[in-house]
């Protein structure tokens, strides 16, 4: 699309200043992973580095992401089987209830999390009398990552043309076949967006984590627990900062995975897209 | 024996479709809206006068608290009108980087800001609220940024929440709408410039109909997760959202019936919500 | 035909049909809530048995401590060591979690702060203990034993951990003269001298603050026992918060919010704990406190054993451990507050830390009243007609709007 130069202008200023509005409190964060004084104050009375050293040695800080890192990485594997099923017999197939799916599959996430949060304690602590742990977060977790996956699988679905399945059909291939070498690879990209998101969601998830988590700290539970005493702020500070940083990583390769699918299905998506039916 | 299950699946897609169907249906309904149902039960019970037990009986009694107090008519105005407020804003904050990234960025530049807008869902949300704190304080960056301009800080709590909750969900408002406007063939909008449209009328007529669907998918989000907080009320303003409310009454009051009433609110607002919006489109956007 | 059954409106319609089906009948079965009723279910051991080989407790931030925050501080790994019990604990940030959480029967313990104690009483969430079988009791101070928060017709329902008060705060360079009784931020002529700068705690506990005030300043009202009071006095101290609100920059209800707000000038005057002055000025802030003349609340946290526990012998060895004299030392020079026991003031690394905190000042701590459940029984001629803390939440939402 042609703009012309001024309209070019106006819309990377736009761009920048919302950058610049997602940047900056980060940038603030960062500064205080620094800060000498145990408060926040404006501006930082002076920088030391002694409270990365003070966050490696913790090991509260440790288990809790390590125990993130775990609940996420499950429930995000959960979501994806779950979630692709689901978009799968909601995408092929016709059935009673069909359009029901997809208002079901987004209620979890929709609803608030503290009722959320109270139901699925109640069904846990005494519908199903389990304790609450490990088990418990990847399910609640699950439960509302599911609909992250669900909707971006299931556009891709819509968007790929089912002549390809029934090509490899009529060429002898069982459904499982079909769904190994012709349906998956397509998905694969729309897959991994939807499992970093969901990584993402669960990995900062606070709310109803801490009616299902029990005595185990996530990472965001231990934030919580920590952010509280003045003693400890620093090194929140400190694990947040590190945790931004990381997390440049799978975002990136992520976007890459996505972006070679985009190159190449490129012509074909938008021929489909001009044909398809609203 | 993988050929044994899909001749058993052949022919019946009914078959199918349950199989596939039964793990992720089977959880939702009995576990999530089987319990859901048991919390809003709780919602006609209510506590004894004298001994503060939870009596089962039926009443209204928690609805008419809930309509006749002044409080919890303020309060379910307040949080419902910062939601629809962070949810506007969000929509004018995301749209220009979203059509910088979906049609004007060179795909390296796109691939950077793609990770430039999602990295910040993985900065802890209680940090960010924290931070803002210190921002949005009497000493903090904001007025020291500010002082020269001779400007401050407005004081109010609505002001407060209002822009640090615009701040927290941005990133679930860019994404749909990127992959919204991604979705837009370039064939269309050529289209438009070469029927003799300004790029003001293209926008106006072609691009912002198109993208709406993906903007009210975004805004189920922004509006959701307004709704439901009561972590940032708590942290960084001294008024109350609705989830206050329902925590306060959940813990040593015991006064589940209450609170269960009182989150019937946002459960039905969204119920609603998603409901229009499903009917603009937007579930395909998600 | 095909139409109506395709109609988009149908997968909703079914659900809320569903949740409508499921809902009466589970109100016609009575649901699946398991009150053990009263509070005369349990009773207390007769003798101890050997450790369970661990224990689940419920604790604020800073009460358990097994070095993983600082590996400085840390008095379970020792008792681990000794008893064998494995320490689990799960940290409550308000008193709301912790009797939610003890509420599921899953945790054998909790460190129970007043306004929470009497509802896990009532709900026969937790039962009596035998304080014989805590040797350390023998040397808490006498003023923190038997106390109406933790003690219903003369049975002991906890162990008393250790107690502060909460005392008035300010500025001295915003705030002048220094002030000497809490007219400063309840006088509407004072507190609105500093309007948008005083603090208050932020929980419905705060009434009682508000008719410890009209205690001493309206005393037509009759008020005597904060905790408990009836329609007239509840009512004038809610009149009295909302009036206060007016000048109310912030609530607070963890304290690094407050430490923030003195030290970013967000407020000069109002409620705080004294490790939360302590803090302040250690990090350079002129701030000073005292204990202003009508007295003040305060709090007196009580470790009680719950009901359901899994792992009772392991739950009274911590009880007895977390009053020892060393034990107990540590935690309050920790958490900041006055340890329970009175040896425990001659291990304190910091040789003040007990004046600092007034632990064997009697005087000072008659003053206070420590934080309790209010429940219906007004415990005098008004029989049971006093507001319940259902009641005190419905008006704490009412004065913060």
């Amino acid at each position: 699309m042609r703009l012309s130069t001024r309209s070019r202008w106006i819309l990377r200023a736009g761009v920048a200043v919302t950058l610049a509005f997602i940047y900056i409190p980060l940038a603030v964060i960062g500064l205080y992973a620094f800060n000498e004084s145990r408060l926040l104050q404006w501006p930082p009375p002076g920088l030391t580095l002694d409270w990365f050293g003070k966050a490696f040695e913790n090991e509260g800080a440790r288990d809790a992401l390590l125990l993130s890192l775990e609940a996420g990485a499950l429930a995000t594997a959960i979501a994806i089987l779950l979630g692709t099923l689901a978009s799968l017999a909601v995408a092929r197939y016709s059935f009673f209830g069909r359009e029901t799916i997809s208002f079901l599959v987004i209620l979890p996430i929709a609803l608030p999390g503290i009722v959320t949060g109270m139901a699925l304690n109640a069904t846990f602590t005494q519908t199903l009398s389990i304790d609450l742990g490990l088990f418990t977060i990847v399910t609640a977790h699950a439960t509302f990552c599911i609909v992250v996956v669900y909707n971006n699988v299931i556009a891709r679905l819509r968007r790929m043309s089912t002549s390809f399945e029934e090509a490899s059909a009529d060429l002898g291939a069982d459904p499982w076949q079909t769904f190994r070498y012709v349906t998956l690879p397509n998905m694969r990209t729309a897959l991994v967006a939807g499992a970093l998101l969901a990584f993402a969601l669960s990995f900062d998830e606070i709310i109803v984590t801490t009616f299902t988590a029990g005595s185990d700290q996530t990472l965001p539970i231990w934030i919580f627990a920590n952010l509280s005493r003045p003693n400890q702020l620093p090194i929140v500070n400190v694990v947040a900062l590190l945790v931004i940083l990381l997390s440049a990583i799978p975002v990136y390769l992520a976007h890459r995975l996505s972006r070679d699918e985009s190159i190449s299905g490129r012509g074909a998506s938008a021929v489909a897209e001009g044909t398809a039916v609203p | 024996m993988g050929r044994r299950l899909a001749d058993l699946f052949y022919g019946r897609p009914r078959l199918q479709a349950g199989a596939l169907l039964s793990g992720p249906v089977g959880w939702l309904v009995i576990a999530y809206l089987g319990s859901l149902a048991v919390l809003f039960v709780a919602s006609f019970w209510h506590l004894d006068d004298f001994t503060s037990e939870i009596e089962r009986g039926f009443s209204l009694e928690n609805f008419e608290t809930l309509v006749n107090e002044d409080v919890y008519r303020s309060i379910a105005a307040r949080t419902i009108g910062v939601a629809a407020l962070v949810t506007i804003t969000d929509a004018i904050l995301a749209f220009p980087i979203a059509f910088f990234m979906a049609k004007v960025a060179s795909s390296r530049v796109k691939a950077i800001l793609v990770v430039a807008v999602l990295m910040p869902l993985w900065s802890s949300y209680l940090v960010k609220v924290y931070a803002w704190r210190t921002i949005l304080s009497e000493e903090g960056a904001l007025n020291w940024a500010l002082d020269p301009i001779g400007v401050s800080v407005p004081d109010g709590d609505i002001f407060r929440l209002w822009l640090v909750m615009s701040y927290l969900w941005l990133p679930f408002m860019v994404i749909p709408i990127y992959a919204g406007l991604e979705r837009i063939p370039d064939t269309l909008l050529s289209a438009s410039e070469d029927l003799g449209a300004r790029p003001g009328t293209t926008f106006r007529r072609v691009i912002l109909p198109l993208a709406f669907p993906a903007v009210v998918a975004g805004s189920i989000f922004t509006f959701s997760l307004t709704l439901g907080d009561f972590i940032a009320p708590t942290l960084v303003s001294s008024t109350q959202f609705i989830g206050n409310v329902v925590y306060t009454n959940v813990g040593v009051a015991n006064n589940l019936p209450l609170a269960a009433a009182f989150a019937t609110v946002p459960v039905v607002v969204m119920i609603l919500y998603l409901l229009i919006a499903r009917r603009l489109g937007a579930f395909e956007q998600l | 035909m095909s139409r109506f059954r395709a109609h988009p409106a149908w997968g909703p319609a079914l659900i809320l049909v569903g949740l409508a089906a499921v809902m009466l009948v589970i109100a016609g079965c009575g649901g699946d809530d398991d009150d053990d009723g009263g509070g005369d279910g349990g009773e207390a051991p007769s003798e101890l048995g050997a450790g369970e080989g661990e224990v689940n407790l419920i604790a604020w931030a800073g009460y358990v401590e097994d070095g993983s925050t600082d590996p400085k501080v840390d008095w379970v790994t020792d008792f681990e060591n000794e008893t064998g019990c494995q320490v689990n604990v799960k940290i409550g940030n308000t008193s709301d979690e912790m009797v939610t959480l003890m509420r599921t029967g899953e945790y054998d313990g909790v460190s129970a702060s007043g306004d929470a104690t009497l509802r896990l009483i009532e709900g026969g969430d937790v039962d009596p203990v035998n304080t014989d079988l805590v040797p350390n009791y023998a040397d808490i101070f006498p003023a923190l034993k038997d106390q109406p928060h933790n003690t219903v017709d003369g049975v002991n329902y906890g162990i008393p951990h250790g107690r502060g008060a909460n005392l008035l705060m300010w500025n001295p360079d915003q705030v002048k003269p220094d002030p000497t009784s809490w007219d400063v931020v309840f006088d509407p002529a004072k507190a609105s001298q500093y309007k948008g700068k005083v603090t208050a705690y932020d929980s419905p506990i705060y009434i009682a603050d508000a008719a410890l005030y009209l205690r001493e300043h309206n005393p037509e009202l009759g008020i005597e026992n904060v905790y408990e009071l009836d329609e007239e006095q509840f009512n004038a101290a809610i009149d009295l918060l909302k009036q206060q609100k007016e000048s109310v920059g912030e609530y607070w209800s963890d304290y690094t919010k407050e430490v923030e707000a003195f030290a970013n000038g967000d407020s000069t005057v109002g409620t705080t704990w004294q490790v939360i002055t302590n803090l302040l000025q250690d990090e350079g802030a002129n701030v000073k406190n005292t204990l202003p003349s009508e007295g003040a609340t305060g709090w007196s946290d009580t470790w009680m054993i719950s009901s359901e526990a899994a792992h009772p012998n392991c739950m009274y060895m911590w009880m007895d451990h977390i009053v020892s004299p060393e034990a107990n030392a540590a935690v309050a020079e920790w958490f900041g507050e006055a340890p329970a026991n009175e040896k425990s003031c001659d291990l304190t690394e910091n040789k003040d830390h007990c004046d600092i905190f007034h632990a064997a000042d009697e005087t000072f701590f008659d003053r206070i009243e420590y934080w309790t459940t209010p429940t219906k029984d007004c415990g005098d001629d008004r029989g049971e007609n006093c507001k319940t803390y259902d009641e005190w939440v419905q008006g704490w939402t009412e004065v913060k709007g």
